[in-house]
């Protein structure tokens, strides 16, 4: 075992792992940070997405050693201080924008992400960044339709096809 | 998947160093590597990640012209770095996976697994990019030896790639809608002296120059120069997703489609 060392939604966390502990066990195990899931773990699904050092990362494909010292942002760290829903978080609840929700940590992440480099992003750039992304629910077409709320464009022209 | 030591070297002769225990293997952006492991197709006794290297990271235009790319760079770093020096390198890179695996995946790692459908082998070939590995400089010709086969040796590391930049390039990739790797992709290069095309995706052999579409292109570099062309079926892949056939056919129609969009 290897101590491995991070700032995890901004505080500093450390703890012992194994060579093969990937970045989603060590958030989901050692810190008990389950709102990261694992859906797939062949890095297809995106429910694991996270942000480190500010990018988007599946942390089903990242080990948690080759990471030591970076900066890690879960979809526990979205919430504003106060507890209230993030703009992002807020929109997809106001677009239904998740049935089971199993998805929704990793498309909040890339949500975000998309929107820190794009802040006005096209249908087709939420869609074309959603790519990895997977959705079993909704058909995409609420969670489009959050994400370009979330950017602050009028979704009502946005209809379901 | 199975336990390994880990190691992460800051200097590329450390790097070479950690290579050198019995078992051991480079680790890029773990995007193949990682589930490979999972499936228990790999069990290195030994990871050496290669990703906190400065001397690998990053993207420049060198005295001669050409673009190198660190071995470690990630792809979203080729795409924000490379798009003003070689664009249609930057759109290759820009398509490669999807947004989170670009974060992660490098050049380099894509290049020593020469997988059959990547795309950066393509662009490689096409540009007679140089590989350059902590002992010596491998033009792409000599470099991509078949599906997964390269001429690099056991623990011998790509520190940065080298492109010529062409007058005008193109890639067009046929996506296998479920993997998102180039079911066909072609990249197509105009040089000065001849153009270059190389195809990935179709062969079993992994990547290659179509060289009668380069005889024709250089002499007009046009859609229909390669209309009356054919590529043999015979060594393409087959499988469910598209017949040898079919692949020989996209061969065609995405040179024509990367010729017209280099215009």
């Amino acid at each position: 075992m290897t101590q491995v060392k991070m700032t995890v939604n901004g505080k500093s966390v450390s703890g012992d792992v194994e060579g093969r502990t990937l970045l989603a066990d060590f958030l989901r195990e050692g810190l008990r940070l389950t709102g990261t899931h694992i859906g797939c773990d062949t890095s297809q699904c995106g429910a694991c997405v996270v942000h480190v050092n500010g990018e988007a990362v599946k942390s089903c494909t990242a080990l948690a050693l080759d990471l030591d010292g970076a900066e890690v942002v879960t979809i526990e760290g979205m919430a504003n201080p106060d507890g209230s829903l993030s703009v992002i978080q807020q929109a997809f609840q106001d677009h239904h924008g998740l049935q089971c929700g199993f998805c929704t940590p990793g498309m909040v992440m890339s949500a975000a992400a998309l929107l820190k480099d794009n802040p006005k992003p096209s249908e087709h750039e939420v869609r074309d960044y959603l790519e990895g992304n997977i959705c079993r629910c909704t058909g995409y077409h609420n969670i489009v339709k959050a994400i370009m709320a979330a950017s602050g464009q009028d979704v009502t022209q946005i209809a379901a096809e | 998947m199975y336990n390994f030591e880990f190691a992460k070297p800051t200097t590329i002769a450390d790097a070479v160093e950690a290579l050198g225990h019995e078992e051991a293997q480079a680790l890029g952006g773990g995007q193949t590597l990682l589930p490979t492991m999972k499936q228990r197709l790999a069990a290195p006794a030994t990871l050496v990640s290669l990703n906190a290297i400065p001397e690998m990271i990053g993207v420049c235009l060198n005295d001669a012209g050409e673009v190198c790319i660190g071995g470690a760079t990630t792809h979203a770093m080729v795409v924000r770095e490379a798009a003003a020096h070689y664009p249609a390198l930057a759109a290759l890179a820009s398509h490669i996976g999807d947004p989170a695996v670009r974060n992660r995946g490098t050049i380099g790692g894509s290049l020593a697994n020469n997988d059959p459908s990547a795309c950066y082998p393509a662009a490689a070939l096409a540009s007679g990019a140089t590989i350059k590995t902590n002992t010596r400089d491998i033009a792409a010709d000599d470099y991509f030896q078949g599906m997964f086969e390269t001429a690099l040796n056991d623990g011998e590391i790509i520190t940065e790639v080298r492109f010529p930049v062409p007058q005008t390039a193109n890639y067009q990739k046929f996506v296998q809608p479920a993997s998102r790797f180039a079911l066909v992709g072609v990249f197509v290069a105009q040089f000065a002296d001849g153009v270059r095309v190389a195809v990935t995706g179709a062969s079993s052999d992994g990547v290659f120059r179509w060289t009668e579409a380069e005889a024709a292109l250089s002499g007009d570099f046009s859609k229909s120069a390669v209309d009356g062309l054919s590529v043999p079926s015979g060594s393409m892949i087959s499988d469910l997703h598209g017949s040898g056939d079919y692949r020989a056919h996209l061969v065609k129609v995405m040179t024509g489609r990367a010729v017209a969009a280099a215009g």
